[in-house]
């Protein structure tokens, strides 16, 4: 990437605002165009600019495959411990009524935890399946 | 929280939320022990099912607590909790067997994945039977195909890779195919709900989109179930899958698709519109009697045993969509005790094969000859396996058979009835020749044991011939389920 200074000065310029504006479709989707699945292909989407600029092991130094593994599982358990927490505090699976004093509050902190749930299991995933393919050799 | 009240979504997140945590377990062995403790829930938490759908009838859940035709509601009944206890009985007894089997052929670092997607598989598969909403039926189907892709795909053999893809795509067009009924049906009436969308399709049965919605449905799941001719899919998926897998995928993955054709042409369209307006009968009926016919033809004359009960099962799910043609409350009843008897049997006879398998290293027809005297429990296991798929009492088969040819009688299509005779003599021709290659041929010379049999696997394989027996002579579970299933699908 020596031979691209623009590229790289450009892409370093844009990485911070992508991940940034990840965050912002991520937490004003409940307000606004956005969500999970939205923010966290965004969120990938910054990273694997920066594997593009610097390469795979450099990149793997800040989140491995196995960081990436780890954190599409978690994901998904946010996404069910929010349901699982509906029923233990006497609603329904998925009910997010319950979830805290008043009903607008509890449907405002249940989807804001399933959409963070589904960010970052989207986001790793999409990380784990390109770097399946960029550590494909032979 | 009264449990009691949560059990139908309770069945369907135990194995989902173990999927994730099983994937990041190290060790192979403690994903063994956590993944089987979870199919011993699931299995308890079915059985608790079944006892509230008989005092209870029918029980329905409504995520988020959204009230029925705009959430997602699950509905149970008795085909459903029927179904539920199938999938989760067999996925129990085939986790727990399982060990060793993997041991030999799974690679160390990829058995903690085997066994999550075992989860997601098991997961999809009991989701589809739970839930009463169009769409998220087919969230589910594709949860459990993707994860049965993937679970073929580990099978030892490099054809298993081909046999995994051969299945992606045509399983994907039968899945696009059923999101495409869902899509025009949506279109036309605005609601999911399946008993909501029986309501308002009533309404507009004669408009085109309602038809095409059908036929769409109706390929989708001929391909889901390996109906002749959209079955080439299935015995190489059946073949070259891990043992483990074919056990699995042999004993409910086409009774699932099965469920679905009995909920989306029942439940969903109706029994009027499907066999009245729209005469599915002209088209299942002889498909069915050239499925039984040819598979059974086919089966005769494969090397492979493995392939051979692949293709046995394309011809008895043709028995099964043969019962549901007759158009009569007897024949749909014989199809789903058929269903439920045939997962036992198949289950049973693919255990036997990965008995072998692990011990002999082979599943040829030329392989096995001889292997009567050194694995004679398996070879024994074996026969009346056998003897259940012809349908000999005091065998389930039997009871299966006898249903649909007294069903077939009381339709008075007697005909029907000397080709379920003249296959059932097929069936006995190709178990025949496996019997044959093991009992009367010398051993070879090169037939050595290279381990000896596991003894779980051996115990499995028991387990699944004693219900096999079992519900050949006390058939009550079954009956009184598919009857009072019967009462409300028709």
């Amino acid at each position: 990437m020596k031979k691209n200074p623009i590229l790289r000065e450009t892409s370093h310029v844009l990485i911070p605002v992508i991940l940034l504006f990840a965050l912002y479709v991520q937490f004003h989707g409940d307000y606004g165009p956005g969500g999970g699945f939205q923010a966290g292909v965004i969120f990938a989407s910054g990273i694997i600019l920066y594997v593009l600029l610097h390469g795979i092991k450099k990149t793997e130094k800040i989140i491995s495959l196995q960081t990436t593994k780890l954190l599409a599982a978690l994901g998904l358990l946010i996404y069910c411990a929010v349901g699982v927490a509906g029923m233990l505090l006497g609603g329904l699976f998925l009910e997010y009524n319950v979830l805290a004093a008043d009903p607008v509050a509890g449907q405002h902190w249940g989807i804001l935890f399933i959409e963070l749930g589904v960010g970052i299991t989207v986001a790793s995933v999409i990380l784990a399946v390109f770097y399946a393919f960029a550590k494909f050799e032979k | 929280m009264i449990v009691s009240a949560h059990l139908p979504v309770i069945q369907v997140i135990i194995p989902l939320i173990a999927a994730p945590v099983c994937s990041l377990l190290p060790k192979s062995r403690i994903a063994w022990i956590f993944t089987s403790l979870i199919s011993v829930a699931t299995f308890l938490v079915s059985i608790a099912i079944t006892l509230q759908v008989n005092t209870i009838g029918l029980l329905s859940y409504n995520m988020g607590n959204w009230p029925a035709p705009w959430g997602i509601s699950y509905y149970i009944d008795h085909l459903s909790a029927l179904l539920l206890v199938l999938i989760s009985a067999i996925a129990c007894i085939t986790l727990i067997s399982s060990r060793a089997l993997l041991e030999q052929e799974i690679p160390a670092h990829k058995r903690s994945l085997f066994y999550t997607a075992f989860l997601l598989c098991m997961t999809g598969l009991l989701g589809i039977v739970a839930t009463g909403d169009a769409f998220n039926v087919f969230v589910f189907l594709e949860i459990s195909s993707l994860s049965a892709y993937a679970l073929i795909a580990m099978g030892r053999d490099r054809k298993a890779l081909m046999a995994a893809y051969q299945y992606l795509i045509m399983g994907t067009i039968g899945a696009t195919f059923i999101l495409i009924g869902i899509g025009l049906l949506y279109m036309q009436t605005g609601t999911l709900n399946m008993l909501d969308l029986h309501q308002r399709i009533s309404t507009i049965a004669s408009f085109r989109s309602v038809h095409a919605a059908f036929a769409f449905f109706t390929v989708g799941i001929f391909l889901k179930l390996a109906l002749f001719p959209l079955h080439q899919w299935l015995p190489n998926a059946y073949t070259y899958a891990p043992s483990a897998v074919s056990i699995f995928l042999a004993a409910t993955a086409t009774k699932v698709a099965l469920y679905l054709l009995y909920r989306v042409f029942y439940t969903l369209f109706g029994f009027e519109f499907s066999f009245e307006v729209l005469h599915l009968s002209s088209i299942l009926m002889p498909l069915s009697i050239i499925a039984v016919i040819v598979s059974s033809l086919v089966a005769i004359f494969q090397t492979d045993v493995k392939r051979m009960l692949a293709y046995s099962s394309l011809g008895q799910i043709a028995y099964m969509t043969l019962g549901i043609s007759l158009q009569t409350q007897a024949g749909l009843i014989a199809s789903i005790i058929h269903l439920f008897n045939h997962a036992f049997i198949k289950g049973a006879l693919f255990m036997c094969l990965a008995c072998l398998a692990s011990s002999i290293k082979t599943t040829q027809c030329q392989g096995l000859a001889g292997v009567g005297r050194s694995h004679p429990w398996v070879c024994a296991a074996f026969v009346l396996g056998g003897l259940a798929l012809i349908g000999i009492p005091p065998t389930s088969g039997f009871i299966s058979k006898w249903y649909l040819v007294s069903a077939i009688f009381e339709s008075s299509s007697w005909w029907l009835a000397i080709i379920v005779m003249f296959t059932s003599l097929l069936a006995v021709v190709y178990v025949w020749r496996v019997v044959e290659q093991m009992y009367f041929r010398e051993p070879t010379s090169e037939l050595v044991s290279l381990h000896a049999t596991p003894r779980l696997l051996l115990a499995a394989t028991w387990l699944m011939i004693f219900l096999t027996v079992y519900f050949g002579i006390d058939n009550r579970y079954p009956v009184s389920m598919a009857s009072a299933a019967v009462e409300s699908l028709l």
